[in-house]
């Protein structure tokens, strides 16, 4: 049995737990559930010794411990995988997973032994990692990046594992592939933590929840009585409107505009059979379905102008756009939520505000000067209007929470006028309140006239938010779904090569 | 700000090291004074490019060799030549500009890695001034050019203070208040960040290493002005590592997006105090290197013993 007793941890500003208490027995599943910013984390950091807690006690199987560094929780048998990732991007995916524990031959000699090619094998099969362990990481999607965490983890035979939100960028068959995995550790007696913001997977794997709340106990579940609704009321101590739904109003009033957006023919790798071509009108949300590694993001991009488009034209407003760099897009209206926060959306040492002011300071000052009256209103505005958890907008980005964090990228965009918002997996880490603010605010630009293309894994999620739906497959749309025709049968029907209707 | 304070108080120890080891009379410490005035200007001019460039996450190893080259062209233009001061220094000026642009396009078009490119750079113009040279010493008459960049003292000043009192408030601006010197320290901490949010990032590493090479150019009209002759076979040499360390004991991380004006000028401060420190303290020629490079070894392991002791930062 691993416990947490009373355990309490501040930062600078922040009380992120008081007082939280956490059991995990093995063979248990635990969820852990809170808003962003509420703790979650920060629970599973101190008890996998990343962290110290201030004040209360560890134990494992009823003694006390403390840990003095990761090396020494993982000797105990406890692993966390981290919700961020913490990957050797120059290596290849077996010395990934086996860094620091290579097997080894040639005695002093530490050579590596070529076995740790198998190993890898072996464990990313039972993942479901479908690339070589030879190949480097820095190649690899976010969402196979994830797996490699996974796999690293799973390597060390640990007692308890902790999940930190492991399924935000995996795709649901990648999701399933990894319950089962869990599951099977569940058998074999190993404790599970697992923390998620997609409710509907908690209900299905856990055999207990616990609610965290403002770094405080505000539930402990049992599996029969979990719910959705019991889940939220006590994460955020109010009611909360159900799922987001479009209004069914909203659709009809966009089907008849003309198009604000044209995308004929566009193509980015020699590869593809034939270009992509759809509309968007303005006031519309399109959402975009797909599997990983069907385009979506390499479509963004492209549109975006990070990526190089071989053929064919992009048309935003009646204007052709020639964007061959993210500057011009931006310049044309058109901006990017991109897909991985930390690499390409934050600037990970800099303050929310200097992060929420990158992408508009050129436009505010003609002088060219930073303008800090500007910079400190938007962000505090930005802050109240997307609650971002923090005690200032002085904060370090890379303090805040993963949720916050991601709510300090849509922040940045938010300050511009777009007219073609891109957002790829935009709710990615965030929780079911501020889900539902996120989809507030694309509402609310749609009705500005904004087109609001938006990917996402989250079949959920597309169709509660979408007026018509892409389906991308192989680097191909594959059918566009109106409301009424989607299900999430027609979505995967098409996501995975059937025959479209479009 | 802590590691500013502990620049300016090693700054001050240093100085009174210095101090206490002048001769009285014949106003000698007023001429020590204007003397390490005079080098920690130059210095801290040229650091203050490096550390931009270094901000924005680049590097240049050129600095000395290519200021060798751009005294080299300004004496041999206006002594045998005949080029006028004014137009020596726009060819100088000229030329830290176009290999600014070379390095900088270099780097960002052709993806070519900053340290390589500057390292061929670093023989390429030693080369290029002896060749110019003939390969002999070349020197400079007294005159306007002499004055304007050494001999003149505003405000009884030496004019080099003056000019780094000007830089700094360029630099500052630039870096501290623009929109420039903020996307220069985002390039710096996650490019691909600052690609993302529209900022045109090849545009501004390029600009970078045009200033780094724009104070290397600046600083050999000040060199060959105090010196009046120069040898283009080691003029500069070793500039480059001086220039560097003064940003970096100044506060400029090398993994780039971190340190500020005025630790820079400190830092330069520092070395040039070192400098004196040791040859007023009778350490032997031979041994000078050998004793600045201990001295900054033990500044660097105090400042991360104190980081050690301040309060913990982790990151998840
Ligand atoms: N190293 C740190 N320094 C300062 N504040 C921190 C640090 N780590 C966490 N915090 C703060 O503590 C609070 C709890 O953070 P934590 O990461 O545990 O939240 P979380 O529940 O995991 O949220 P999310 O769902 O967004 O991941 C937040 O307000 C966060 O900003
Ligand atoms: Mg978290």
């Amino acid at each position: 049995m691993l416990e947490a007793v009373a355990v309490s941890k501040g930062f600078p500003g922040v009380q992120a737990l008081s007082d939280v208490n956490l059991t995990v027995a093995p063979g248990e599943i635990v969820a852990v559930v809170g808003e962003n910013g509420a703790g979650k984390s920060t629970l599973m950091k101190i008890l996998a010794g990343v962290q110290v807690p201030d004040a209360g006690t560890l134990r494992l199987n009823a003694r006390e411990i403390r840990f003095a560094s990761v090396d020494a929780a993982q000797q105990a048998g406890i692993v966390l995988i981290h919700q961020e990732l913490n990957l050797a991007e120059g290596l290849d995916v077996a010395a990934n997973i086996f860094l620091g524990r290579e097997p080894r031959v040639g005695g002093p000699l530490g050579l590596i032994s070529s076995r740790i090619y198998s190993d890898a094998a072996t464990i990313m099969q039972r993942l479901g990692l479908d690339v070589s362990p030879r190949a480097a990481v820095a190649d690899l999607s976010l969402g196979q990046r994830q797996l490699v965490e996974i796999a690293r983890a799973l390597s060390l035979q640990s007692r308890y594992l902790i999940f930190d939100e492991p399924t935000s960028s995996l795709t649901e068959r990648e999701t399933e592939r990894l319950f089962t995995v869990i599951r099977q550790l569940r058998a074999d007696g190993v404790g599970i933590l697992y923390i998620s913001h997609r409710l509907k997977e908690v209900c299905a794997l856990s055999d207990r929840v616990v609610v965290l709340r403002d770094g405080r106990n505000a539930g402990d579940l049992l599996r029969e009585d979990v719910t959705h609704e019991a889940l939220i009321s006590r994460m955020v101590g109010r009611e909360l409107k159900q799922f987001f739904h479009r209004d069914q109003a909203a659709t009809l009033a966009t089907a008849s505009a003309e198009p604000i957006v044209r995308v004929r023919d566009v193509r980015w790798s020699a590869s593809q059979k034939a270009g992509i071509s759809f509309d968007l009108r303005p006031g519309e949300v399109v959402g975009m379905a797909g599997l990983m590694g069907a385009g979506r993001t390499e479509l963004a991009e492209t549109l975006f102008g990070i990526r190089r488009r071989l053929a064919g034209t992009v048309e935003i407003a009646g204007r052709m756009i020639d964007v061959r760099s993210a500057s011009n897009a931006v310049e044309a209206g058109v901006l990017l939520v991109p897909e991985d926060r930390r690499r390409q959306g934050l600037v990970i040492d800099f303050a929310i505000r200097e992060n929420i002011g990158l992408p508009s300071l050129g436009h505010w000052n003609r002088l060219r000067m930073v303008d800090r009256r500007r910079e400190q209103e938007t962000s505090l505005m930005l802050r109240d209007k997307l609650r971002i958890r923090t005690p200032h907008v002085e904060q370090i980005v890379g303090l805040l929470s993963g949720g916050n964090q991601q709510k300090v990228v849509l922040g940045k965009w938010l300050a511009r006028e777009p007219k073609l918002l891109l957002l790829d997996e935009p709710t990615r880490g965030v929780d079911v309140g501020a889900k539902a603010e996120i989809y507030e605010i694309m509402n609310e630009l749609a009705k500005q006239g904004v087109a609001v293309l938006m990917i996402s894994s989250d079949l959920e999620e597309i169709l509660g938010v979408s007026d018509r739906i892409l389906v991308m497959h192989e680097q191909q749309l594959a059918g566009t779904l109106t409301r009424e025709q989607a299900t999430e049968q027609a979505i995967m029907h098409l996501a995975t090569g059937g025959m479209g209707n479009s | 700000m802590k590691k500013l304070i502990g620049l300016l108080l090693f700054a001050i120890g240093l100085y009174l090291a210095v101090f206490v080891k002048v001769p009285e009379g014949n106003d000698n410490r007023t001429k020590n004074n204007v003397n390490m005035a005079r080098r920690m200007s130059q210095l801290g001019i040229v650091s203050l490019g490096a550390g931009t460039l270094i901000i924005a996450g680049g590097i240049d190893l050129s600095i000395g060799s290519f200021m060798g080259l751009c005294a080299t062209v300004l004496a041999v233009g206006m002594q045998r030549q005949g080029w006028s001061p004014p137009q020596a220094i726009a060819v100088v000026l000229g030329m830290g500009v176009v290999v600014g642009l070379i390095h900088g396009l270099l780097v960002t078009k052709l993806r070519l890695p900053a340290f390589i490119v500057t390292l061929c750079g670093l023989f390429i113009y030693r080369g290029l001034a002896r060749w110019w040279a003939g390969d002999a010493n070349a020197g400079i008459g007294p005159g306007m050019f002499k004055r304007a960049f050494s001999e003149a003292t505003p405000l009884g000043l030496p004019v080099e203070f003056v000019y780094l009192v000007i830089a700094a408030i360029v630099f500052y601006l630039l870096l501290q208040r623009s929109i420039y010197g903020r996307y220069l320290y985002a390039i710096g901490s996650n490019e691909l960040a600052a690609k993302y949010s529209g900022i045109r990032v090849d545009r501004y590493k390029i600009f970078a290493y045009v200033l780094c090479s724009l104070t290397a150019a600046f600083y050999s009209m000040m060199h060959l002005a105090e010196v009046a002759s120069v040898s283009p076979s080691n003029v500069g040499s070793m500039l480059e590592l001086y220039a560097i360390a003064g940003a970096v004991i100044g506060g400029c991380s090398l993994r780039g997006g971190e340190g500020n004006v005025l630790g820079i000028i400190l830092g330069a401060s520092i070395l040039t105090l070192l400098q004196a420190v040791v040859s007023f303290w009778d350490v032997p020629q031979s041994l000078e290197y050998a004793a600045i490079g201990g001295a900054l070894l033990v500044g660097a392991i105090m400042d991360e013993v104190l980081r050690r002791r301040g309060p913990a930062t982790a990151h998840g």
